[in-house]
């Protein structure tokens, strides 16, 4: 009995707004997130995929002649053409399918795997839980992404040659692009993050939900003013620091500034995770999902 | 009004509770009020016991009427879980974890620091007897001890109220033996303990008292003292996979207990009947150590829906009440 006393002295407060209380529990969910799912050999296709761009970069930039060559002579060309490869294949591909994988499976995979219930017998709000989720695949999205950003930049800027690379860099517009870069994939995993959050747990089969997605993001040029701004892809494609030609189909729409796509962007993550939030309150016992 | 709401909080209570899924039935039309100690859902497989465990825990909601645990909704799971730990029958644990992470990584989810969460997890562990173990990873686990892990994982938090879904279920007789130990100790303690068996054995021997629950409907509750009489001269079943069963059964014989054994066909096996499951357990272990035999498994199978209405309530379980 004596025990029984003494544990209820250091139980931790449940009281209404305790924000230390919910930090705490966030930061085990990410403990426990990140090493089961990005420490495992699961992970390990996620890492394979995400080099794709990079190794990509690297035959291009450094092991074809021609192509380093023309880094070298034609560098606004080689802006652009970088330009195009990072928002076709590294934001279009690779960041929205990795961001579908990581995502999806925070919940679906859980409900897969029949061991969702232990959190939910925890001493745990379960919005605080939907944070937890995203927090860690927030953590491991950007940390991978940025890195094949980072990555893929750095070939491009190497092929370049010294002294020209690290002038353009440190004294040229180089770091700003670099940052810029950064930042969009950021905010790619921000906003992808939350919509395949949502869709883990509203879809039991989610594969197809998420195919759409992708083709109204592929087909966002296509669209009238109205609809290209109800996506990911429009507002990140305004933000790109070398501006893209989107093709002769494409729908003219005035260039949003970012600071209507970054807060955009925020406040629509907010929404959808608000969103979780109140669908997470109404999810059953594993076995009846 | 103060003695009703101690007794509110003190208790249990399902208020005229009922589930369906869809068109299928799991409780219909449940009143209970459930005090301290351990209480058994008694009823055979698919007979609701489980549902009205996810019930209390909130892990599925009512379809009608309302639930309170210690004056607690479920649907509150933050101030629910504080008190309450629920061991579930699922045989699943999160990928790549030891077993001391699994406990503690819940502890921590639960909010408590490192350094208190490493106190609870080893307490909780050596509870269960898997100090040694604690290490491992789970999927490297036995049955058994998948099931105590689960189960340190359930009482770590030092809850009120246990729901334990059929916690004994792949435990060897020593375990099992210990875990009712275990259970009788939480219960002096003055927790709640509500434990689904559809072993009479085990029921006999731990509770205070029983539900019995059939189709959803529940067809008796009551303390165990009244029944225990009747059930004492139950035989109930046991199954036993070893490599030498015929030495087994000739060396089983020799207690008064056994009343029947059975070759199981493969030859790799023998079903006993048993008046006194406990002696015949010990009888077991002490064969165990003296012939060196290679025991793989021990298993009631005392599962027949009409012994649990013979032997509780004396009728063939048709009706529903």
């Amino acid at each position: 009995m004596s025990s029984m006393i003494e544990a209820s002295t250091v139980k931790p407060a449940a009281t209404q707004l305790d924000w230390s209380l919910w930090l705490r529990q966030i930061r085990a969910i990410l403990r426990i997130e990140v090493k089961k799912n990005f420490w495992g050999k699961r992970a390990l296709l996620l890492y394979l995929f995400a080099a794709i761009p990079v190794v990509l970069m690297f035959l291009l930039a450094i092991v074809d002649p021609n192509g380093s060559a023309d880094i070298r002579n034609k560098w606004p060309n080689a802006q652009e053409a970088f330009g195009n490869i990072y928002e076709g294949l590294i934001l279009r591909t690779m960041v929205f399918f990795g961001c579908a994988w990581i995502f999806m499976n925070l919940f679906r995979g859980e409900v897969v795997d029949k061991s969702l219930h232990y959190y939910f017998l925890c001493s745990l709000r379960r919005e605080v839980l939907v944070a937890g989720k995203y927090f860690s695949g927030l953590l491991a999205s950007v940390v991978l992404f940025t890195l094949t950003t980072a990555g893929s930049l750095f070939f491009l800027y190497y092929a370049r040659g010294y002294p020209a690379n690290v002038d353009y860099l440190f004294d040229g517009p180089g770091m700003g692009q670099v940052l810029t870069y950064l930042g969009i994939t950021i905010l790619a995993c921000l906003g992808y993050g939350a919509v395949f959050l949502v869709i883990g747990l509203f879809f039991r089969n989610p594969i197809i939900p998420a195919l759409l997605v992708y083709g109204w993001e592929w087909l966002n040029f296509l669209l009238p003013p109205v609809l290209k701004k109800i996506s990911i892809i429009h507002y990140l494609h305004t933000l790109s620091p070398i501006p893209l030609n989107e093709g002769p189909l494409a729908t003219v729409v005035e260039a949003t500034s970012p600071w209507i796509s970054v807060p955009s962007l925020i406040v629509f993550t907010a929404l959808v995770l608000f969103l979780a939030s109140i669908r997470i309150r109404g999810v059953s016992h594993p076995s009846n999902h | 009004m103060h003695s009703n709401i101690e007794h509110r909080t003190s208790q249990i209570i399902f208020g005229d509770v009922s589930k369906f899924y869809g068109e299928i039935l799991g409780v219909n039309r449940v009143s209970l009020a459930i005090a301290p100690g351990i209480t058994s859902l008694v009823g055979p497989n698919g007979s609701g016991k489980t549902t009205l465990m996810n019930l209390m825990t909130g892990l599925i909601q009512p379809t009608r009427g309302r639930i309170s645990i210690l004056g607690i909704s479920p649907d509150n799971p933050q101030e629910l879980f504080s008190k309450v730990g629920y061991c579930g029958q699922f045989d699943s644990f999160p990928k790549g974890m030891t077993g001391y992470e699994f406990v503690k990584s819940f502890l921590r989810v639960h909010g408590y620091s490192n350094k208190v969460a490493d106190e609870k997890t080893w307490r909780a562990i050596e509870r269960v007897d898997l100090i040694e173990a604690a290490h491992r990873k789970v999927a490297g686990y036995s049955k058994g001890m998948r099931q105590r892990i689960r189960l340190a994982q359930s009482i770590a938090h030092d809850p009120v109220v246990m729901i334990l879904d059929e916690p004994l279920n792949g435990l060897d007789p020593m375990a099992r033996a210990e875990t009712i130990r275990l259970f009788r100790q939480l219960a002096k303690e003055g927790l709640h303990l509500i434990v689904s068996s559809h072993i009479l054995h085990e029921v006999n021997v731990m509770s205070d008292r029983v539900v019995l629950i059939n189709n959803g409907y529940i067809l008796a509750e009551g303390g165990v003292t009244g029944v225990r009489e009747e059930m004492e001269e139950h035989p109930m079943q046991i199954m036993i996979r070893c490599d030498l069963p015929q030495d087994l059964a000739a060396r089983i014989f020799a207690s008064d207990s056994v009343v029947e054994a059975q070759l199981h066909r493969d030859k790799q096996g023998l079903f006993i009947r048993t008046r006194n499951a406990e002696a015949f357990y010990l009888l077991l272990n002490r064969i165990v150590v003296e012939s060196g035999m290679n025991i793989e498994a021990v298993a009631p199978v005392d599962d027949d829906l009409n012994a649990v209405y013979q032997y509780l309530i004396g009728s063939n379980g048709g009706g529903q009440a």
